[in-house]
């Protein structure tokens, strides 16, 4: 499949089943609300070391929020729930409580709760107070800026974390332009998220490594310098590959993010130096969904 | 099929026990079955259809017509569905409510809501003493629902309250929120003497500057976040709280009861 002169390779993407949650960060304007989001979603690039994939899921406006505030919506995944809920309360506590004029609520439903605010509310020394409001109860943290609102437990649902596709370009700088490009349209897709740094990987990875102690290595076949030296992907031209990963709460999401990104690439296409898009994967003996790139895009 | 009506025939001369009319004891019974139920009235025992002109036959939605204030019990342990009450109702109105729904469209005597589990009770005049409170002698009064009142309340209102909301549109007698060791009652009229007597935790949202003791201490004037949640919830109601004019989220915050655990809150409204 070739797009606007971009080889659509005939390949998939390899994801794996992973838990997640959402939350809402409200404060006193953006600003602070996205300081807090940022803060809360940091070091959250790869479950590899970090222990949790986290990003923003979108900006929320005033009339979407419990509060009436500002607010941003951001998203955790981890490989088991019980990970999961440590992640949250770690960063909601490190992050959010500690952040001027927020407040925090779950951000989605679901019958398995894990703890938002029900235990950081013992930061309040037992000045902290509960309140029951239609049903969903929130703890009143007193704090030095006045009071730290939060929920007290939001939803855990089963997710899909991994969706990828890869970029081969002529350039970096082309490379780089392009993931721009799809990182923009993709933001607007609800329900997933692009942890890695402003949503772009160039350090995919592969399982294993020849060093026994390390469970993941460069992924060397993608690697431009290495052409002559493994046993390479890339053809002479290619000179810089870029990687998209997305974790998201249903396969059609990651569907749609999948393809208005790769559209967003194609659109500039081999006239820009986009000469193909590829996917990672593990043979598609590890991961149960796999995401086919022509199918995506046909 | 059509609301299970009962029209009351006369005003017996003793106070009746209307606890057996509740939706979840009349389920699956006829009409036949239902007049031929008995209800205590001082040491008679009086047949539905006695006192009642019976009408109508969903068991799940009961109309208590030319109701007056000697019916006492209604609604005891309503555990689903809805009753409405034309008139005025007795003492213990809704006592124990489960879940379901109760509007009144008149006024309503002592210990409405007592021990109150779950559900919404709507009362349209005036409430006496003991809304939401427990028992004489019981430790927990009202444990969860919402309680609107658009008249006047009496004495002790949230006596020993535990949990859940009451509203109040008009003014609250002596001993508001006494003993209270959780939950919410806002009041929008006046406020009478000892508010918040041995409160221990929740809160008192008032529109109107009260007469407070000196074992509540002032904590300051705040903007509070969680008060738009609260005005947000009280949306759905046919009351004064719905309206988004009434709302706010400044207020002058007083801790009390001192004498007892003081961890319980009065947020006055700054004007």
């Amino acid at each position: 499949m070739i797009i606007n002169g971009v080889t659509i390779d005939a390949t998939f993407a390899e994801a794996f089943p992973m838990k997640a949650t959402r939350a809402i960060i409200t404060a006193h304007n953006e600003k602070w609300a996205l300081i807090a989001a940022q803060a809360m979603t940091g070091f959250a690039t790869s479950v590899i070391a970090c222990g949790c994939e986290a990003g923003i899921d979108r900006m929320l406006d005033p009339s979407e929020t419990p509060d009436g505030r500002p607010g941003v919506a951001v998203m955790i995944f981890a490989m088991g729930g019980k990970g999961l809920a440590k992640q949250l309360e770690t960063r909601a506590g490190q992050c959010v409580l500690t952040s001027p004029t927020s407040a925090l609520f779950a951000g989605i439903d679901s019958d398995i709760k894990i703890p938002l605010g029900k235990n950081l509310r013992y930061f309040g020394d037992g000045f902290q107070i509960a309140k029951v409001i239609n049903g969903k109860r929130y703890w009143r943290i007193p704090v030095m800026d006045g009071e730290f609102l939060t929920e007290a437990t939001t939803g855990q649902v089963s997710a899909i974390g991994g969706g990828n596709f890869l970029v081969l370009a002529q350039s970096q700088e082309q490379a780089l332009t392009a993931c721009e490009a799809a990182i923009e349209v993709m933001q607007k897709v609800p329900g997933v998220i692009m942890p890695f740094p402003g949503g772009v990987v160039r350090s995919g990875s592969k399982v294993g490594s020849k060093y026994t102690t390390l469970n993941a290595s460069t992924n060397d076949a993608f690697c431009p310098t290495l052409k002559g030296m493994t046993k390479t992907e890339l053809s002479p031209e290619i000179e810089s590959v870029m990687e998209i990963v997305i974790d998201g709460l249903t396969k059609e999401d990651i569907d749609k993010a999948m393809r208005v990104g790769i559209q967003a690439v194609c659109d500039l296409g081999a006239a820009n130096g986009i000469k193909r898009i590829s996917a990672g994967n593990y043979g598609g003996k590890l991961g149960p969904f796999h995401f086919h790139l022509q199918e995506i895009m046909a | 099929m059509s609301a299970l009506t009962f029209t009351l025939k006369y005003q017996p001369k003793q106070r009746v026990d209307m606890s057996p009319l509740v939706c979840q004891l009349l389920q699956g019974k006829t009409t036949q079955q239902i007049a031929a139920l008995e209800l205590q009235s001082g040491k008679l025992k009086l047949r539905v259809d006695q006192v009642f002109d019976i009408s109508g036959d969903d068991t799940q939605a009961i109309v208590i017509k030319n109701s007056f204030a000697k019916l006492d019990f209604i609604g005891k342990e309503l555990d689903g569905g809805s009753i409405t009450v034309e008139g005025d109702a007795g003492a213990y109105l809704a006592m124990g409510m489960k879940t379901g729904e109760i509007k009144v469209t008149g006024s309503v005597g002592l210990y409405a809501a007592c021990e109150m589990k779950k559900g919404y009770l709507e009362i349209g005049g005036n409430v006496g003493d003991f809304l939401g409170a427990a028992l004489p002698g019981n430790k927990m009064g009202m444990k969860g629902g919402t309680i609107l009142v658009k008249g006047n309340a009496g004495e002790r209102v949230g006596d020993h309250l535990r949990r859940g909301t009451i509203l109040i549109e008009g003014n609250a007698g002596d001993y508001c929120g006494s003993r209270m060791t959780a939950g919410t009652i806002a009041v929008m009229g006046q406020t009478g003497r000892y508010l918040g007597y041995a409160m221990r935790r929740g809160t008192l949202l008032l529109w109107n500057q009260p007469q407070l003791s000196a074992s509540f201490n002032d904590c300051g004037s705040h903007t509070l976040g969680f008060l738009p949640l609260l005005f947000n919830s009280f949306k759905k109601f046919n009351s004064k709280f719905a309206d988004a004019s009434v709302a706010f989220n400044r207020v002058q915050r007083y801790a009390g009861d001192m004498s007892e655990m003081g961890k319980a809150e009065v947020l006055v409204k700054i004007k």
